[in-house]
């Protein structure tokens, strides 16, 4: 039977530490999109022709995008942090000798950071809103788009966290991998406006659908269905479940 | 002392690059006893205890704690049990009530103030609650790493190395500490390589190394079996050999006949006789002396012994 307690003890236990560090865990990733909004949404993109951004302002359509740069990278260093640093402390001796198996590590640390990247991705939305005057075309579609993502890239944060065997290789993949990606994958643009090869080169990347994804729950239209990015998003979310229920039972990188 | 309440059989660890751990290690703890577990730097101690608090996977063997098969029924055998780690490993930026209280909730207890209060105030942590666990000192940290240990109340507690690299006077502090527990009627199982703590503390001690468990018995049966007087009379002049009437003793002379050498005993009191005897009987053979030294062996000359012995043997 679950360990309720012991998994409310672990996200408790996280929150606390986001907490205790507030200031700059909130602060500069809504400083750095807000800096984004205001030069591209607001100060660029009021020369933009708003046809090609299906009739928003470029400030209105580069918001979901951003906020999936935000849960991206917050979601997954999030959880990658926090795991990685009881494992680089000794400190994981305790939840390895706890009552607390694969269900209650991931609510605890996954949720945690999920919870956290939700936080600071609706300070950010709310920011935006002094900027940019956006509409968000389906709301509870929009919350449950971003709470998926959050999850899946929180869990994908958590298993980089279990490989890693050092800072370096903590910073990698948020950095070297999706960091790019999502840059490339329409945050600031419509692919639309690519020419080809590019246009299609664009649709081998993964995060191309997640921002379509939120970007459809904002303005009704996108350049990808969105059952695609529906299903794509849950198909990452169960791949990485099994991942680390592979790792709990297997000990991989946990247990000698 | 009760029964069982840890049961391992044939526990096996070989690591990944082929270093064997444990080797088919035997070994009963009962409940309510102090059991002290010796053994040099890479006897296995520690894979022992990861293996049965669940940080090490056994590669053969089986763990049975409170009656139940450890691999089956963890949740409920890591309920009861608490291990304080050898190294200080905790959230050092963190208060040390909150992490006290986050061990108890890991542990899946309902929060309870009033018992973090007692588990601090026993360990005289209360003063403290609230500062940043990196602010204390080492000897602190390391009551917090048993503070946490202790929040969830459990019945069965490992501390491994609890004294290494403390002070002389929080050593004596943290072993009144370890004997309140046994009063409260907590199982523990300790590792150190201070035998003076296991002379101190245990009721029972078992002797590790290489993965092999060598002997383990009460501490004071190991000390009848196994103990030694050694008697070093300095005599007044060399002696060419020892008189006949002595050859029951087990003495022998050395340094040239200087030295009049008594190895005996068995920890119950004999061999302190014995010598008391030598010492009145020699003058009326004519063999003076000006001085007597004399000296028990320790547990640790036990330990020693043993491990050289186990050692031999092996090599053989």
């Amino acid at each position: 039977m679950m360990n309720w307690r012991g998994a409310i003890a672990i996200l408790k236990n996280e929150l606390a530490r986001f907490f205790r560090t507030a200031f700059g865990s909130i602060l500069s990733p809504v400083l750095t999109t807000s800096l984004y909004i205001v030069v591209f949404g607001a100060a660029i993109g009021g020369q933009m022709d708003p046809s090609q951004f299906g009739g928003a302002s470029y400030g209105a359509f580069i918001v979901p995008g951003l906020i999936m740069l935000t849960l991206l990278s917050e979601s997954t260093s999030n959880a990658s942090f926090g795991i990685y640093m009881p494992k680089f402390t000794g400190a994981i001796y305790e939840l390895l000798s706890a009552p607390v198996g694969v269900a209650e590590t991931i609510f605890g640390f996954v949720g945690a950071a999920a919870l956290k990247s939700l936080i600071i991705s609706a300070i950010i939305l709310i920011t935006a809103r002094i900027f940019v005057d956006y509409e968000i075309a389906h709301p509870l579609l929009a919350v449950g788009y971003v709470v998926m993502v959050a999850a899946s890239f929180a869990l994908f944060g958590f298993i980089i966290g279990l490989w890693a065997d050092g800072f370096e290789k903590l910073q990698i993949v948020p950095l070297l991998i999706l960091m790019p990606l999502t840059f490339l994958g329409g945050t600031f643009y419509s692919v639309q406006m690519l020419a080809e090869p590019w246009r299609t080169v664009a649709q081998f990347n993964p995060i191309f659908y997640l921002i379509n994804g939120l970007r459809w729950t904002f303005t009704g239209s996108a350049d990808v269905p969105i059952g695609v990015a529906f299903g794509f998003t849950l198909a990452f979310l169960v791949l990485c479940v099994a991942v680390i229920a592979w790792i709990f039972r297997t000990g991989w990188r946990l247990r000698e | 002392m009760g029964g069982p309440i840890l049961d391992i059989r044939g526990l096996e660890k070989t690591y990944k690059g082929g270093t064997k751990a444990l080797a088919g290690v035997d070994l009963t703890i009962n409940k309510g006893e102090i059991f002290a577990l010796l053994g040099p730097n890479g006897a296995g101690k520690t894979t022992l205890i990861g293996a049965v608090c669940g940080l090490v996977n056994p590669t053969g063997g089986s763990i049975h704690a409170f009656g139940q098969n450890t691999a089956k029924s963890w949740r409920e055998a890591r309920r009861k049990i608490g291990l304080v780690p050898q190294e200080l490993s905790f959230d050092m930026f963190d208060k040390v009530i909150r992490q006290v209280r986050y061990s108890r909730g890991m542990f899946g207890c309902p929060p309870d103030d009033a018992r973090i209060e007692e588990v601090l105030r026993s360990l005289s942590l209360w003063d403290k609650r609230d500062a940043a666990i990196r602010e204390l000192s080492g000897g602190m940290k390391r009551r917090v790493m048993i503070a946490k240990a202790l929040a969830h109340d459990p019945e069965l507690l490992f501390l491994d190395e609890p004294t290494a690299g403390v002070d002389v006077e929080l050593r004596r502090d943290m072993w009144r500490q370890i004997d309140a527990l046994r009063t409260a009627g907590v199982t523990i199982i300790l590792t150190t390589h201070y035998i003076e703590e296991a002379e101190e503390m245990a009721d029972r001690v078992g002797v590790i190394n290489k993965g092999r468990i060598l002997l383990v018995d009460d501490k004071d049966a190991i000390m009848a079996k196994l103990g030694r007087t050694e008697a070093h009379f300095m005599l007044a002049e060399p002696l060419a050999q020892i008189p006949a009437d002595f050859a029951d003793y087990p003495i022998t002379l050395e340094d040239g006949g200087t030295r009049l050498i008594y190895r005996g005993g068995d920890g119950t009191g004999k061999g302190k006789r014995e010598v008391a005897e030598l010492a009145q009987r020699l003058p009326g053979f004519g063999v003076g002396y000006i001085g007597l030294e004399t000296r028990e062996s320790t547990l640790e000359d036990i330990f020693v012994d043993l491990v050289e012995q186990g050692a031999q043997e092996q090599a053989a």
